[in-house]
């Protein structure tokens, strides 16, 4: 786990930002790139997150998915309630106030010289792009790398026409839970591609963001493929609300999520991951 | 043929373990087999004496409803088996099978496989064990489907 340093930007007090883009992934998900009003955005490691406000509704947490040539801050948000809603209905022009960023950041250095194993499923590919994209800047650093990414249907897979470029870069494969007969790729649930990928589970690092319940599965998967609970990286979103380690809302177990997490590696979490009053 | 197969059965997860004189005994009921893409591999109800291990390529599960065509239940990849309909009566096929690009694969025929099983109960309990764990993970995966993740009470 990586833990960026301290930022004052925006700590407690959001800054505003202006959208300067709006694309719709799917029918509930928009990725939205936003420019603060006054100075620049401050640095994002890929794995952490903002907590973006929606003035008037109120306050989430939402993983940083890029950042522009320009500076601007890229966010990709599915609308499930009042928050994640408006968010996603600010229009170019509009503006959404910011805070952070927060959290550990994804510690791809630690998979230099091994076999990179990227695992998303549904939104869960967010949190993971900005990771996707510096793997493939340099991708002499890795011995390979493979993508396995699950959604629910095919009209439901984020960033495709970017997909389609990272196959030149990656092995990547697409699944999905269900699908009619003109879709040419897998049906099945993501943990299952993980029987088909080439890695050296002695090195292999894995990479994971989706639904808890998928991760779960996955985690189990990669382990009867012999890779260590040590190098299995996990991003928990749960549901936190201050998102500077005050208010207590994201505590798992012994942690923080927003303060520790939202990155820890398999066996830090373990524990704590299944019990169900957590 | 068989000799050749041995050694790369050897090299299937499936097999792994296995004494030399089990991998002969296993290749001497299989033989490898080739699909266009496109090609049926198995109908619903049509006799299963076979199962098949993949090799390369991709093979579409589905079943037929007469007002809506062909549905999609799962895709098989490179080192899944396809078809355990031949371990139990009726020896019938639940589903069809077709391949969705070139597939090549190791066909073991059912019957010759249940007869050495039957012969040397060791191998039975081996094999079956085997069959079980890839069942049992078919059965998770699809329990995982029934969840319906991506949707759960507005969740990612
Ligand atoms: C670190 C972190 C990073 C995140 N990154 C993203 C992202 O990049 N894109 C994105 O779309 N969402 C992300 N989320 C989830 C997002 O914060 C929630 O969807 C949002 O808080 C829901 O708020 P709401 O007011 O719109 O809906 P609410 O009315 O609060 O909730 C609507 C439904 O979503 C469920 N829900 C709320 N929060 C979560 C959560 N954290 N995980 C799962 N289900 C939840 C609720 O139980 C309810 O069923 C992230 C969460 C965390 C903790």
């Amino acid at each position: 786990m990586a833990v960026a340093e301290p930022t004052t930007h925006g700590v407690m007090a959001p800054v505003t930002y202006r959208v300067t883009d709006r694309v719709q992934e799917t029918a509930d998900t928009f990725t939205l790139s936003l420019a603060a009003l006054h100075g620049e955005a401050p640095p994002i490691e890929p794995g952490q997150f903002m907590m973006v406000y929606a003035f008037g509704v109120g306050e989430v947490p939402i993983s940083v998915s890029g950042v522009t040539d320009q500076g601007e801050v890229v966010l990709t948000v599915r609308a499930v309630g009042a928050v994640s809603g408006a968010i996603c209905a600010a229009q170019p022009g509009g503006t959404l106030g910011l805070r952070g960023p927060f959290g550990s950041s994804w510690p791809l250095a630690a998979a230099h010289g091994a076999d990179l194993l990227v695992i998303a499923g549904g939104i869960g590919l967010a949190p993971l792009r900005m990771l996707v994209r510096q793997a493939l800047s340099a991708p002499e650093r890795f011995a390979s790398f493979t993508l396995l990414y699950g959604a629910r249907a095919p009209a439901d897979l984020l960033y495709t026409a970017e997909l389609e470029r990272w196959r030149s870069g990656a092995s990547v494969a697409v699944t999905v839970d269900v699908a009619d007969s003109d879709w040419r790729g897998h049906v099945g649930v993501v943990p299952k591609l993980i029987g088909a990928a080439r890695f050296d589970s002695a090195r292999a690092h894995a990479f994971l963001c989706g639904p808890e319940v998928m991760m779960d599965f996955t985690v189990q998967a990669l382990q009867g493929r012999g890779i260590d609970s040590q190098r299995i990286h996990l991003s928990m979103e749960r549901h936190m609300d201050c998102g500077v380690g005050l208010c207590g809302h994201c505590q798992l177990g012994p942690t923080l999520i927003c303060r520790d997490g939202p990155v820890y590696s398999h066996a830090q979490i373990a524990r704590w991951m299944g019990v169900r009053e957590l | 043929m068989p000799r050749q197969l041995d050694s790369v059965l050897a090299e299937i997860p499936l097999f792994s373990g296995l004494d030399d004189e089990t991998l002969r005994l296993l290749a001497g009921c299989a033989s490898n087999v080739r699909f266009d893409a496109g090609q049926r591999i198995m109908r619903r109800g049509e006799p299963a004496d076979v199962f098949y291990l993949v090799r390369h390529g991709s093979v579409v599960l589905e079943t037929y409803f007469p007002a809506r065509g062909p549905v999609t239940i799962e895709t098989l990849e490179a080192g899944e088996v396809l078809g355990w309909s031949w371990l139990f009566p009726p020896y019938r096929w639940h589903l069809d099978a077709r391949a969705l690009t070139v597939v090549r694969a190791t066909a073991f025929d059912g019957a010759c496989l249940r007869g050495k099983c039957l012969e040397d109960p060791a191998l039975g309990y081996e094999l079956m064990s085997r069959f079980a764990q890839i069942v049992i993970e078919r059965l998770q995966w699809t329990r995982l489907r029934l969840i319906d993740v991506y949707e759960t009470d507005g969740r990612r």
